[in-house]
């Protein structure tokens, strides 16, 4: 640190919002408070941008994980004429248990640099996400380019991956699903499409909407393995549905209706995207980084490497009042919002502990505290011979009786220009209550899928492996780690929220945008008129193919 | 492009659509001068270009622009560039057409034309089609050009084939892409082309295939009809085949001279009667088939005067192909009448000629013979038979009582079937073979769809295991007596309730399948044969009538074992047409009373029927509905020598019933209970029919 310039001062020092980290939901804040006449500083104490949303080189991303938590300094510079009260900021870092091996330093090293990892992944976009809506109406997909997911599958209990069938012509050609159970897959997607017709006369009951998504798909006589393809490959759930006294998540029947309607309206959204699912290329850290671009167009002022080591507060009412950077520099502001990993070490005055309680309702996020174990594999061929981007989804109990929580894998090839030619990156994901249990699951999908070199002698296994299993892709590189899972929060000042364990945005986006309507009531979210280019349709959103 | 409501236009839109017509009709009044004057200046045709871009079915315009065209090539013949870009300017006003309108003929039309002219790309066309078939996948225009730029460039059926799987994967709800691959399978199959030799796996797989169209989405009609073409080219045999003949193979012809029907044959259903001093020889075959003529099939007897005959088919739209030939073999004179049966022996297909439409050769060398015996008849008796009336009464109608007398006629039943005749090359030529073993699996798999939620109502389900089931029959019998009759008039039966606005096709595959069920088994043919004992002439006996009447039947089929009937008992049917009936050649009493026949029109058949005597179309509804004028195929019969006076429709109906009955030789005919049937419409009978003795039960003088 010591060798990096010295901080420049920043002019001016006053601000109606201070945004420090630059994560998705930070970057959308900036852009949308810019957007709304707000002057805006958005800061970030590391030198990329995208904080925990970031897409980044091998060693940026080693060091990002490894992190050690930063204390907050025993010394603050202290500035006798101030009229605050200054309070010690410190950061926690979500990532615990991170374990990186490098099982080709031949091959890795050289092209160590030229890999964009996600830090949060397994991550996409559906094509019909509001996400999207939301890219196009702010303008961000300005700076945007996405490529297709091609294709998803569904383990079976053996490992054997088949494809999901998700859209009409799937199910026409899908090999794998006899006659009779392609015709009541289907039946069922049409009860769901005339359900969703409005002002249709062929609805699904009130009392069945309410009733878990699972005891429906029952009592429409789906046999199980059609129930598993629906639950967890194309409504996206994490937690077993069929254990009762572990029913901590059982979804809905009416929020299985939508995730089925979301992913249907996805397939087909795009003319040149043919599955359900987009990607940005370069990773997703593009995403943050477009709505800061955003942002910085409407004005507001951008300073990376920043530390911000304390907050101001008022000496009397201990209101928010400013921060202190690591420079020692003060820059007062109206609101501020801090990524999640910053805590405050006293109490600020207007946080009574109800309060904190309600904004979590507020933004309808889950109170429980529950972890997220990733994972990322980089193998030099491809799980699927013949394909390179594709989503696997391991359901509950098929790796092992106990597996509580599915399993997503997403691989990416070159194309997405996530890694060098010629490599392919396997993103990993799956809740977890604790560590063990994380690190199990993570393991188990790895065993099936991916040849692991013995630790001892990598050179020699190499060959051995590849001569017994032609199939299985060998592993270079892994890393895995346990994210903990922290929501946003809406004070005087305002905690954004943290990647969560979903596959798409929309959870995090929706946290996002009642953070901000909470801390500007009076303000829309991106005003319809940003840009007179916007075009209206969804070629507005650039596909490269 | 399909399936998109049409909106009722708003005020400003009829406003701009005017604004839009009167710029158009200006534009059509230059044009049509230029065209007039033959102006091909670059003016006036890159008017007519704007005037295509907005309205693509201007013909006149394309018409003038190919003259434009002609002229400016007969120009610049030498310069290939000034070819090239006078031809590309016309692909881009086609193309620019398109836009506006993709199912405009005159433009997909033009755009041949100029690729005719040669000198394109046809890579380029190739990818534009692409972009077309992306907009509307299944628009046959497209299509259509599509199978011209494959035969244009040569491009394989079996790439065409894959393109129409891509397509079909896509998404499977294209009757353009299924019916291309119809299109491409016969040709292929046909070819016998390399991985298309054996039809039993392209089968085998096709049908694999569309079962995944089919359970995925059975309300979509489009894989249910490629399923049908399937089933089609299945059970169509491939090589012509003899099904049934008349006389059959086996049979003692007793010719009884004038008109008499014997009682005192071995056989009641193979006596016959003739007045003519010949009688036909029928030959029923399993499909249509051409090439039958004295040197093709040979008639060897003691009938020597049987040398050359004539054989005619008997179709319906006087086509070379039928499915029935016949011709007329002559009796010994009457002066040399004997006791003595003489042998006839019939062959066929021991070379080659008998071709089936599709092109098949009869390849089952066939034999079958049987014995003509005439018997003395003093023409006296038959004179006095004659003047007799046929009644249809009940009373008239005797069943079979002793066993020797069903036996006999069992025996009779038995030989109808055509099985021994051939001289097999394969002796299992029935047998179930692959085919049966397809339809099989047919039948389970759609039972299974059946049997699932939500499906039991299905109607093309229903229909296509009816229709599978129905060709299994066909194809077992009669080497299995496992008949699923019973499980197909069900089925038939549920559709009519179903669906009522087919209910008329329902009804009538209801009645060719109950026709089938009753007819297939000797114990129900020998419920519905009976002697009739309405003569009370001494040399006449009882000669055995089908009676086939009260069985609701809307149409009538199963011809091929029905070839023998003389007497028939139609009445209390629902007929609306007695289509195929011809095929009876020896049918001489016929009671088509109570049904519901509207027009002459619809007894067409009666015209080819050479031995018909007795006809009753009493309570039919002839006269009642506006009648089908489409039939004037003969001279009026009014023109000269009618003093009664008629008016139009009447002469309509009357032309109808003169070209009917005129070739008849009818001596009874009962017409009451029809509209028609009115004290003109008699007399007009009587006067035209000069062999009628009886009309409506009363005796003519």
């Amino acid at each position: 640190m010591s060798d990096l310039p010295p901080y420049p001062p920043i002019d001016p020092t006053t601000y109606d919002l201070i945004v420090v980290g630059t994560g998705l939901a930070e970057s959308v804040i900036a852009a949308a408070a810019s957007s709304a006449g707000k002057s805006v500083l958005h800061l970030d104490p590391n030198p990329f941008y995208g904080s925990h949303f970031a897409s980044l080189s091998l060693p940026d991303l080693s060091s990002f994980l490894h992190q050690n938590p930063r204390p907050s300094p025993t010394q603050i510079p202290s500035n006798n004429h101030s009229d605050f009260t200054a309070v010690n900021l410190a950061t926690t870092s979500p990532y615990s248990h991170v374990q990186i091996s490098n099982f080709a330093p031949e091959i890795i090293d050289p092209n160590s640099t030229k890999f964009n990892l996600d830090v949060s992944g397994p991550r996409v976009l559906f094509c019909a996400d509001k996400s999207i809506d939301l890219i196009q109406k702010s303008g961000a997909h300005f700076y945007l380019n996405f490529e297709s997911i091609d294709s998803s599958f569904i383990a079976d209990s053996k490992g054997e991956l088949t494809s999901v069938p998700d859209s009409r012509a799937a199910i026409f050609k899908d090999k794998s699903l006899s006659l009779i159970e392609k015709n009541m897959l289907m039946r069922f997607f049409k009860l769901v499409q005339q359900h969703l017709v409005i002002d249709g006369d062929a609805k699904i009951s009130e009392d069945d909407l309410e009733t878990p998504f699972v005891d429906f798909l029952t009592k429409m006589k789906l046999p199980p393995k059609i129930k598993s393809i629906i639950l967890y490959a194309i409504a996206m759930v994490d937690f077993d549905q069929d254990s009762k006294d572990d029913c901590r998540e059982l979804l809905k029947t009416r929020d299985g209706i939508d995730q089925l309607a979301l992913y249907n309206s996805s397939i087909g959204r795009f003319p040149n995207a043919p599955g359900a699912w987009i990607y940005p290329l370069y990773g997703q850290g593009e995403l943050p980084q477009a709505f800061c671009r955003r942002a910085a167009v409407k004005g507001c002022l951008y300073v990376l490497r920043m530390p911000v080591v304390a907050l101001l507060l008022d000496k009397g009412s201990r209101h928010y009042r400013g921060v202190r950077l690591g420079s020692g520099q003060e820059i007062l502001s109206s609101k501020l919002v801090l990524d999640s990993s910053f805590t405050v070490e006293e109490p600020l005055s207007s946080s009574p502990r109800d309060s904190v309680q309600e904004s979590l309702q507020v933004l309808g996020l889950r109170k429980v505290k529950r972890k997220v174990a990733r994972g990322i594999c980089i193998t030099s061929s491809s799980l699927k011979s013949e394909l390179i981007n594709f989503l696997v989804v391991y359901p509950p109990r098929c790796l092992y009786p106990e597996q509580a929580t599915a399993v997503r894998v997403l691989q990416m090839g070159a194309n997405f220009a996530v890694c060098p030619s010629g490599m392919f990156v396997l993103y990993l994901s799956a809740l977890c209550d604790d560590i063990d249990q994380g690190n199990t699951l993570l393991r188990a999908v790895i065993d099936s899928l991916i040849v692991l070199p013995t630790c001892d002698n990598p050179e020699s296994s190499f060959t051995d492996q590849c001569e017994n299993s032609e199939v299985k892709p060998t592993l270079l590189w892994s890393a895995s780690y346990i994210q903990e899972l922290n929501m946003g929060q809406v004070e005087s000042i305002s905690y954004s929220p943290m990647p969560d364990g979903n596959l798409n945005y929309n959870d995090l986006l929706d946290a996002t945008v009642k953070l901000f309507q909470k801390m500007y009531p009076d303000e829309d979210f991106f005003p319809q008129t940003l840009s007179p280019d916007n075009s209206e349709d969804d070629g507005g959103l650039s596909l490269e193919m | 492009m399909h399936g998109r409501p049409r909106k009722a236009p708003k005020p400003e839109d009829e406003a701009a659509s005017a604004a839009k017509a009167e710029k158009l009709r200006l534009l059509q009044s230059q044009f049509l001068s230029n065209h007039n004057n033959k102006i091909y200046t670059k003016e006036a045709v890159d008017l007519s270009a704007t005037l295509l871009e907005i309205n693509p079915e201007s013909y006149t315009a394309w018409n003038y622009r190919k003259l434009a065209v002609e002229h400016h090539l007969s120009l610049l013949e030498s310069d290939p560039d000034s070819v090239n870009s006078l031809l590309n300017e016309e692909l881009r006003v086609v193309e620019n057409a398109l836009r506006q309108n993709i199912k405009s003929y005159g433009a997909w039309h033009h755009r041949k034309w100029v690729l005719s002219k040669g000198n394109t790309s046809i890579d380029h066309e190739l990818r534009l089609l692409d972009k077309f078939q992306r907009v509307d996948s299944r628009n046959f225009h497209a299509w259509n050009y599509r199978r011209f730029l494959a035969a244009l460039m040569n491009r394989s059926d079996q790439d065409e084939l894959k393109y129409t799987e891509d397509m079909i994967n896509t998404n499977f709800s294209n009757y353009s892409a299924w019916h291309n691959r119809s299109v491409l399978l016969s040709n292929l199959l046909k070819k016998k082309a390399e991985g298309f030799l054996s039809k039993e796996d392209i089968l085998s797989e096709e049908y694999q295939f569309v079962h995944q169209a089919i359970f995925t989405d059975p309300d979509d009609q489009s894989g249910w009809f490629y399923h049908l073409w399937l089933l089609e080219q299945t059970v169509k045999d491939a090589s012509p085949l003899l099904v049934s003949s008349w006389p059959a193979h086996g049979s003692a012809v007793n010719q009884l001279g004038d008109w008499c029907l014997d009682s005192s044959a071995s056989s009641p259903i193979t006596s016959f009667y003739s007045g003519l001093g010949a009688f036909p020889l029928v030959l029923y075959f399993n499909q249509a088939v051409e090439g039958v003529n004295s040197s093709t099939v040979t008639v060897e007897s003691a009938l020597d005067k049987n040398k050359d005959l004539i054989w005619k088919p008997l179709s319906a739209n006087n086509s070379h192909t039928s499915q029935l030939w016949f011709t007329h073999l002559h009796f010994p004179d009457k002066k040399i009448q004997s006791l003595e049966a003489l042998p006839v022996e019939v062959s066929l297909g021991h070379s080659q000629g008998i071709i089936s439409s599709s092109g098949m050769h009869y390849t089952h060398p066939s034999r079958f013979s049987f014995t003509v015996r005439t018997q003395p008849v003093e023409t006296d008796f038959a004179g006095a038979h004659q003047e007799e009336i046929i009644s249809w009464k009940d009373e008239y109608f005797h069943i079979y009582e002793t066993h020797s007398q069903e036996l006999s006629l069992a025996v009779s039943f038995d030989q109808l079937h055509f099985r021994n005749g051939h001289e097999s090359t394969t002796s299992d030529w029935r047998a179930p073979d692959w085919r049966a073993q397809v339809i099989d699996e047919e039948i389970e798999c759609f039972r299974e769809l059946l049997r699932s939620d939500g499906l039991k109502d299905c109607k093309i389900g229903k229909l296509t295991l009816a229709r599978l089931l129905t060709a299994n029959d066909k194809m077992v019998f009669p080497c299995s007596n496992k008949l699923n009759h019973s499980e197909v008039l069900e089925l038939y039966s549920e559709l009519m309730t179903l669906d009522p606005s087919h209910y008329h096709y329902y009804k009538d595959e209801h009645s060719l399948v109950l026709l089938q069920q009753v007819i297939s088994n000797t114990d129900s043919m020998l419920r519905h044969s009976f002697h009739f004992r309405g003569l009370t002439s001494l040399t006449i006996g009882s000669p055995t009538c089908l009676r086939l009447n009260n069985l609701s039947l809307s149409r009538i089929g199963s011809f091929e074992k029905l070839l023998w009937v003389q007497m028939l008992d139609l009445s209390h049917n629902e007929l609306r047409s007695i289509e195929g009936l011809e095929a009876m050649q020896v049918l001489s009493c016929l009671n088509l009373s109570k049904n519901k026949l509207s027009s002459f029109t619809a007894l067409e058949p009666l015209r080819r029927m050479e031995s018909l005597r007795v006809l009753d179309i009493s309570y039919n509804e002839i006269g009642t509905h506006s009648v089908d004028t489409t039939k004037y195929l003969c001279s009026s019969p009014l023109s000269h020598s009618v003093e009664i006076e008629w008016n139009h429709d009447e002469i309509v109906t009357v032309w109808e019933a003169f070209y009917l009955l005129k070739g008849l030789n009818l001596t009874q005919l009962d017409i009451v209970g029809n509209a028609i049937a009115d004290e003109k419409f008699k007399l007009f009978l009587v006067k035209f029919l000069p062999a009628l003795k009886w009309l409506d039960g009363k005796h003519l003088l």
